[in-house]
């Protein structure tokens, strides 16, 4: 709105004059173009319906039986009868046996939080095993601190009776 | 509303019958509907009659026999010319609706460029729009500008020939021997599209009829049988040469 009032509008009577003909055109133009807009945004195509919870789909529809079915490439050819076919199918065919040994792959092999999970035990006890001896020494005195420590805070959040003064 | 675990090959289903216990994916516990299978609700509806397949782990399809095929997004069908109609090409590839084919969309086709193709020619090519409203297009390229194996076939010679959508799927699947098997016996090339033509080309007419021969005759047969058949036709092919 600020910004309205601080464009300077002509006023009717400049817009009215000849050589002013062109501006008074867009003008017009620009005004109408702002109507219609709000008349579209009044009624927007919006159905006054309660919101619909749409549930997540339980399954994926698949029109096509090529992919449903593992299917080889459909230009086959055998015994050199057509050499470039052959290269083709080889390709595609060798593709189609790339993925599928990717599926197996994916479904046997452990994911990715599995992984760190086990690089986190694994890089712990390796850790262990190249410590010194004053260094695991040091670990221990540093969790008995820790523990210390943790019980002594527990000990002071415990409520305290107050002196009951005689 | 039969339950489809147990021996699930022998239960017919029909349109309208509900398929229960569908088993989800772990990971993102969905499962994938086939075609011929529609949700309905939480449910599973059959919308074909015929066989129930599951696939490991969570896909699901009925097997229905058919001939007549439906367009569906990215498949690779066989379609034959049938008019140049200004920059696209009108390609009969079975369906309700003759398919269009953009001259741009062969590889290195150019405006000033235009692939060679001709009224009865035969292509190769992905769906690239199968919409139930709308007419379906092709493309003879891929994502990247490549045709890859996609474009005009046939043109030295060969035949066309066509089947039920089954045989197509039975042949394409990976471990059916029939085309490996046949292929030790005799040089031969073939294209199958997914709506149920196959084009054979082999170095001599008789050895083209025999492959179409065994190839229609497979499709109610068994690997073994398969397998046997192809021995058969081997036998018989070494003694006439």
């Amino acid at each position: 709105m600020a910004g309205d009032e601080s464009k300077s509008t002509l006023s009717n009577n400049v817009l009215q004059m000849k050589f002013m003909k062109r501006s008074a055109l867009r003008i017009e133009k620009e005004k109408s173009a702002e109507e219609r807009k709000q008349i579209i945004d009044d009624e927007h195509w919006v159905l006054d319906l309660p919101p619909v919870n749409k549930k997540e789909d339980k399954y994926i529809l698949e029109p096509s039986y090529e992919r449903c079915l593992d299917m080889v490439y459909g230009r086959m050819s055998f015994q050199q009868c057509n050499p470039e076919v052959e290269k083709l199918m080889k390709i595609n065919n060798n593709r189609l046996g790339l993925e599928e040994a990717e599926r197996k792959e994916a479904e046997n092999s452990v994911d990715d939080e599995e992984m760190a999970r086990r690089y986190k035990s694994l890089s712990d006890h390796i850790a262990k095993k190249f410590a010194t001896k004053r260094e695991k020494r040091k670990k221990i005195v540093q969790e008995e601190e820790a523990s210390s420590i943790a019980a002594s805070e527990k000990e002071k959040r415990k409520f305290m009776k107050p002196d009951v003064d005689g | 509303m039969a339950d489809h675990v147990g021996d699930a090959s022998k239960i017919v289903y029909m349109p309208g019958d509900f398929v229960e216990n569908v088993k989800v994916s772990e990971k993102t516990s969905k499962a994938i509907l086939g075609p011929g299978l529609k949700q309905d609700g939480d449910t599973v509806m059959v919308t074909k009659p015929g066989l129930l397949r599951h696939k490991e782990p969570n896909i699901y399809w009925i097997d229905c026999h058919s001939r007549r095929y439906v367009p569906v997004r990215g498949e690779s069908v066989i379609g034959i010319v049938c008019a140049k109609a200004g920059d696209v090409f009108r390609v009969d590839i079975g369906g309700s609706e003759q398919a269009s084919l953009s001259y741009l969309s062969f590889e290195s086709a150019t405006k000033r460029n235009r692939p060679d193709v001709k009224v009865g020619d035969i292509v190769y090519a992905k769906l690239l729009v199968a919409n139930k409203d709308m007419e379906p297009e092709l493309v003879c390229i891929d994502s990247t500008g490549r045709s890859s194996g996609m474009g005009v076939i046939g043109r030295n010679g060969g035949f066309l020939y066509k089947c039920s959508l089954n045989l197509i799927r039975k042949i394409l699947s990976t471990n059916c021997p029939l085309l490996s098997r046949l292929g030790k016996q005799i040089p031969f090339e073939t294209t199958v599209g997914m709506n149920g033509l196959i084009y054979v080309r082999a170095r001599t007419t008789v050895q083209t009829i025999t492959i179409i021969n065994a190839i229609a005759a497979s499709e109610y047969m068994d690997n073994d049988q398969i397998i046997s058949m192809c021995k058969k036709l081997a036998d018989t092919f070494t003694m006439v040469q």
